[in-house]
Parts: structure tokens; C-alpha cells; sequence
């Protein structure tokens, strides 16, 4: 039963992180129809950049903040100069396929070129517990349940789920901004002839969406401890699953869809002794199952309009 | 000095060319009816106002060349309640009341989505309802309120007796004609239903393939042979 929670807490840490990068994705998805590729790798560059900053002396909890907001200007810069001239009304979507691919690769070597090829040691913004030839340390223990014990990682990943959950919700629901993106998202047409600005909310939706993932890709690097060239590609891959599980129109779902990915995941590693990688079945199996069932996802809506 | 002035717009979509010249004044407190068989060019007039579509020619908001694009439109105080209705299909009545008036800076928002649910009272029932999952006739009113949310100065209406039933349809222009009345409500409206729009117009326009080929007092227009023949069906 303890090993059992012990697996539950670990795909809830991981969940969170898978959760948060599905949230990015989603965000592009409604306010674009696209799915953006290259998130994860935007997201590894954050995840250098937050490193970057702390080898000059700044604080963890600060670096990555520095790292959110840059990644925020980013993004929308991103969303202007490559994504708008190839998204125009008419134009193919394998135009804009391609530039994600595109960027997946630039975004990729150009984080190797700037910062490092190697994997570089990642402090964390919550309490560990450092030993001997093990710089950044491992997480220390936050509170203990029965034989098991709940880590500063798992409750540090979980609680800023949670608040990026309660600001989405209040940005998209309670402010005008967020109403403008929203119908953005419903009806592009209808939003200009009310005056919205769809092209700045559309930088607005890639900006928050660049935000999230440096924020998903500092908090995964500091969990592991490092960060590589290789960290988000099999985060990206999860988060992808977490979305087309929960549906791709859907932030609950996105939530969801993580959890149950990584928790899956979590257990095929614990308990299930066949080939080394099997993990990365199962919750494909998983998904296969589901949108048998429910093309549109568990939370997915389905386009229905009454004329 | 007419509120709207438009002289000699052309345009079209790409290639092809619907509008061919077009000449078209509204004044202050006026509604003006654009008549017109199908593919005559009614709607890419409206469009060539807000700018949707690239035009040649002329298009003036208070003698001032009116922002070509629809957003600015908007924000230049042109009301666009588009064909099929144009509402936010997954946001709720209310959201969709708010939207209208998303620039406005002035506190009376509310005041004014209290007045639209007085108006129709039908809105207020659905106040946190889909938009998407109400009656034709019901989004066509909260597309009209929707529009007024913005306080227009110049309120297009695209064909909006379009799938309603004739006694919505009927109902609908007694309430735009006491917004003209009451209020001074500058409208443009193009319709297929030509006999109601020209009981709440005072002047209108007939296109024929992207040209005016009459004009003149509702009134005249009806008892024109041939445009009754053409146009009202009767």
C-alpha cells in the first residue's frame, strides 16, 4: 500500500508538470486551431534560460521568474514574425506545420548553442537536502504520511499547478482580457466586428502560452535536477497525450488528461516487469481506449451550432 | 452631411468583382434599405464598409474616411449585426452583451445590458445560457443587442429576417423602427423581405449584379412597377 502511494505521488508530481505543458498547448489550440510542436522546445529553452540566470548569481525562485516573462516577450514575437505570415486566411496548414517542425529543431540547437550541449545542474526552488558530490541536493521531505512521506518536488509541482490553474481561470473568466481572448477563441469574425484586436490577442494567447511552458520546463529541470537538451521531448510527448486525452479545447481536461497520463505511467513502472520502456505504452494504450470512445476527448466539446 | 457616404466603390473577393461602382448616402436618424436579389452584391456592400473586403472608392463616417478594417469600424462606431448573426456561440448571453462594449471606457456597461434584457426580455431569461444553444430568433436579438452594446452611431443589419419566422420577423422590425423613433437609430439594412424593410425605411437602394440601379423614397419604391414585380412580389 505505501509503494502504492508512493506511485500515485510520483505521477502526481510528474502530472503536474504534463498538465502544465498541455495547458500551453491548449491555450494555442482554442485561441489558433494550431498545436504547437515546438512548445516543448521553447519550453527547454526557458528552462536554460532560468539556469543561466541563476549561474550569474540569481536566485532560483527569481531566475525563473526572469525566465516566465522573457519567455512571454518571446512568444509573442514568435507568434508575429513566424507564425502570423504563414497562417493567413488561405494558406495550407502544412505551411505552419512545417515552421513548427522548423522551430522544434532551431529552437532546439540554438538553446545547445547558447547556453550549453551538456546537462547543467538545476537548483530547486524548494527545500533539498544536499550530499556529497550531489550539488543540487535531493528534495526534502515536506510532510509524512503514515510510512510514506510527501516530498517538497511533489508538493511544490502540485501547489503550482494549482495556482496556475486559479490564475488562468481568473484571467480568462474574470477580466476583460480574458473575455476578448476567449472570443477570440469562439468566433475571430465576430470579435473584430465588436472591436477586439484578434491579431494582439493572438500574441497575448502565444504569450501566455510561452509563459506556462517556462514555467513547466524550469519546474521539470529543477525536479530532475538538471537541465539537457533532451529534457522536454519526452515531456512534450506526454503533455500531447494529456491534451488529446482531456480534449484539445479543454483546460479541465488538460488537467485531468496529465494526471491520469503520468499516474499511468507511474504505475506501469512500478508495477509492471516486462521491457524497460513500457511505461510509454500504456498511456497510449490508454488514449487509444478513450477517443475510441470519445473522439473529442473526456472534456472536449463537440462543435454543435443551431443556425 | 451625410453620416455615411459612399462614392464609387468597387471591389470584391480576390479576383472577382461584386461591387461595381456603388454611390450611397445615409443620413443622421435615417434607415436606409438596400434591396437585392441573391449574389446582387448586398452584403459585400455592408462588408466594404466595415472593411472587411479591400475596396477602391470612397467610404466616409462623418465626412472622415472610415479605419478599413472591421475592428476599427467597431471602434468608429459602425454596429455590424452579420448574416447568420454572427453571436459567440460558446459564451453565455451575457458574455456576449459584455463583448459588445469591450472598448467602451464609460461606467454605464451595466446600465446598458439591464436596458437590452428590458428590451428583450427573452435575453434575460438566458442570461447564462450558450448563445449556441438558443432559437434563431433569440440570437438574432442578441446579436441586435449585442451590436447596440457598442452605442452605435451607424447600426448594418444583414438580412435579418433570415430564417425566422414571420411573426419574429414582424415583431423584430417593430422594434427596430422604435429604436429609429424613439432614439434616433441610424440604420442600414439589407433584406430579402423587402415589403417589412420598407415599412420601417425612408429611403432605399435597389443592386442589381454590384450596381445601383434605382434609389429613392420607400414609398416610390414601392410603387415602382418593376421593382415590385422584381423585388416585392407583388
Amino acid at each position: 500500500m505505501d509503494l502504492f502511494i508512493r506511485y500515485i505521488l510520483i505521477g502526481i508530481g510528474n502530472g503536474a508538470v504534463y498538465a502544465a505543458l498541455a495547458l500551453a498547448l491548449v491555450l494555442i489550440y482554442r485561441t489558433t486551431g494550431l498545436l504547437n510542436l515546438a512548445q516543448g522546445e521553447m519550453a527547454l529553452f526557458s528552462a536554460y534560460l532560468s539556469w543561466w540566470f541563476t549561474t550569474h548569481g540569481v536566485p532560483i525562485g527569481l531566475a525563473i521568474a526572469f525566465s516566465i516573462l522573457l519567455s512571454m516577450i518571446g512568444g509573442a514575437v514568435i507568434e508575429r514574425v513566424l507564425i502570423r505570415p504563414v497562417t493567413a486566411p488561405g494558406k495550407s496548414h502544412l505551411n505552419v506545420l512545417i515552421v513548427m517542425l522548423g522551430m522544434f529543431l532551431a529552437i532546439n540547437a540554438i538553446s545547445q548553442l547558447l547556453f550549453s550541449t551538456d546537462a547543467e545542474p538545476m537548483p530547486k526552488p524548494w527545500p533539498s537536502v544536499s550530499s556529497p558530490g550531489d550539488p543540487v541536493g535531493r528534495s526534502a521531505r515536506l510532510l509524512d504520511i503514515g510510512n510514506t512521506s510527501i516530498s517538497w518536488a511533489v508538493g511544490a509541482l502540485a501547489l503550482t499547478l494549482i495556482g496556475l490553474c486559479l490564475f488562468l481561470y481568473l484571467l480568462l473568466q474574470k477580466t476583460k482580457l480574458g473575455l476578448a481572448l476567449r472570443a477570440v477563441a469562439s468566433n475571430p469574425a465576430s470579435a473584430r466586428m465588436v472591436g477586439i484586436n484578434t491579431s494582439a490577442m493572438l500574441m497575448v494567447g502565444w504569450a501566455l502560452a510561452a509563459g506556462i511552458g517556462a514555467l513547466a520546463g524550469s519546474m521539470v529541470a529543477a525536479d530532475r535536477g538538471s537541465v539537457s537538451p533532451g529534457l522536454m521531448t519526452v515531456v512534450l510527448v506526454y503533455a500531447f497525450a494529456a491534451a488529446a486525452l482531456g480534449g484539445f479545447d479543454s483546460p479541465v481536461g488538460a488537467v485531468v488528461g496529465g494526471m491520469i497520463v503520468a499516474i499511468a505511467e507511474s504505475l506501469t513502472i512500478g508495477y509492471v516487469d516486462a521491457l524497460s520502456t513500457i511505461e510509454l505504452v500504456v498511456p497510449f494504450a490508454l488514449i487509444l481506449l478513450v477517443l475510441l470512445v470519445r473522439p473529442t476527448g473526456l472534456f472536449g466539446r463537440r462543435v454543435v451550432e443551431r443556425v | 452631411m451625410s453620416l455615411l457616404e459612399l462614392s464609387g466603390v468597387t471591389g470584391g473577393y480576390g479576383p472577382v468583382t461584386v461591387l461595381r461602382g456603388i454611390d450611397l448616402t445615409v443620413d443622421e436618424g435615417e434607415v436606409v434599405v438596400v434591396l437585392g436579389a441573391n449574389g446582387a452584391g448586398k452584403t459585400t456592400t455592408l462588408r466594404a464598409i466595415t472593411g472587411e473586403i479591400a475596396t477602391r472608392g470612397q467610404v466616409l463616417l462623418d465626412g472622415r474616411p472610415l479605419a478599413r478594417s472591421p475592428e476599427k469600424a467597431a471602434r468608429a462606431g459602425v454596429g455590424h449585426v452579420p448574416q447568420g448573426r454572427g453571436t459567440f456561440g460558446d459564451l453565455t448571453t451575457l458574455e456576449n452583451l459584455q463583448l459588445g462594449a469591450i472598448n467602451r471606457r464609460d461606467g454605464e456597461v451595466q446600465r446598458d445590458i439591464d436596458r437590452w434584457f428590458e428590451v428583450f426580455p427573452r435575453l434575460s431569461e438566458r442570461r447564462d445560457q450558450a448563445a449556441g444553444s438558443m432559437s434563431g430568433g433569440e440570437q438574432q436579438m442578441l446579436a441586435i443587442a449585442r451590436a447596440m452594446m457598442l452605442r452605435p452611431r451607424l447600426l448594418l443589419l444583414d438580412e435579418p429576417s433570415l430564417g425566422l419566422a414571420p411573426l419574429i420577423t414582424r415583431d423584430l422590425f417593430a422594434r427596430l423602427g422604435e429604436l429609429n423613433r424613439e432614439e434616433g437609430l441610424t440604420i442600414l439594412v439589407v433584406e430579402q423581405n423587402a415589403n417589412l424593410a420598407l415599412d420601417i425605411g425612408h429611403r432605399g437602394y435597389v443592386l442589381e449584379t454590384g450596381e445601383i440601379v434605382a434609389s429613392g423614397p420607400s414609398s416610390q419604391l414601392r410603387d415602382d412597377d418593376a421593382i415590385r414585380k422584381a423585388y416585392l412580389g407583388f
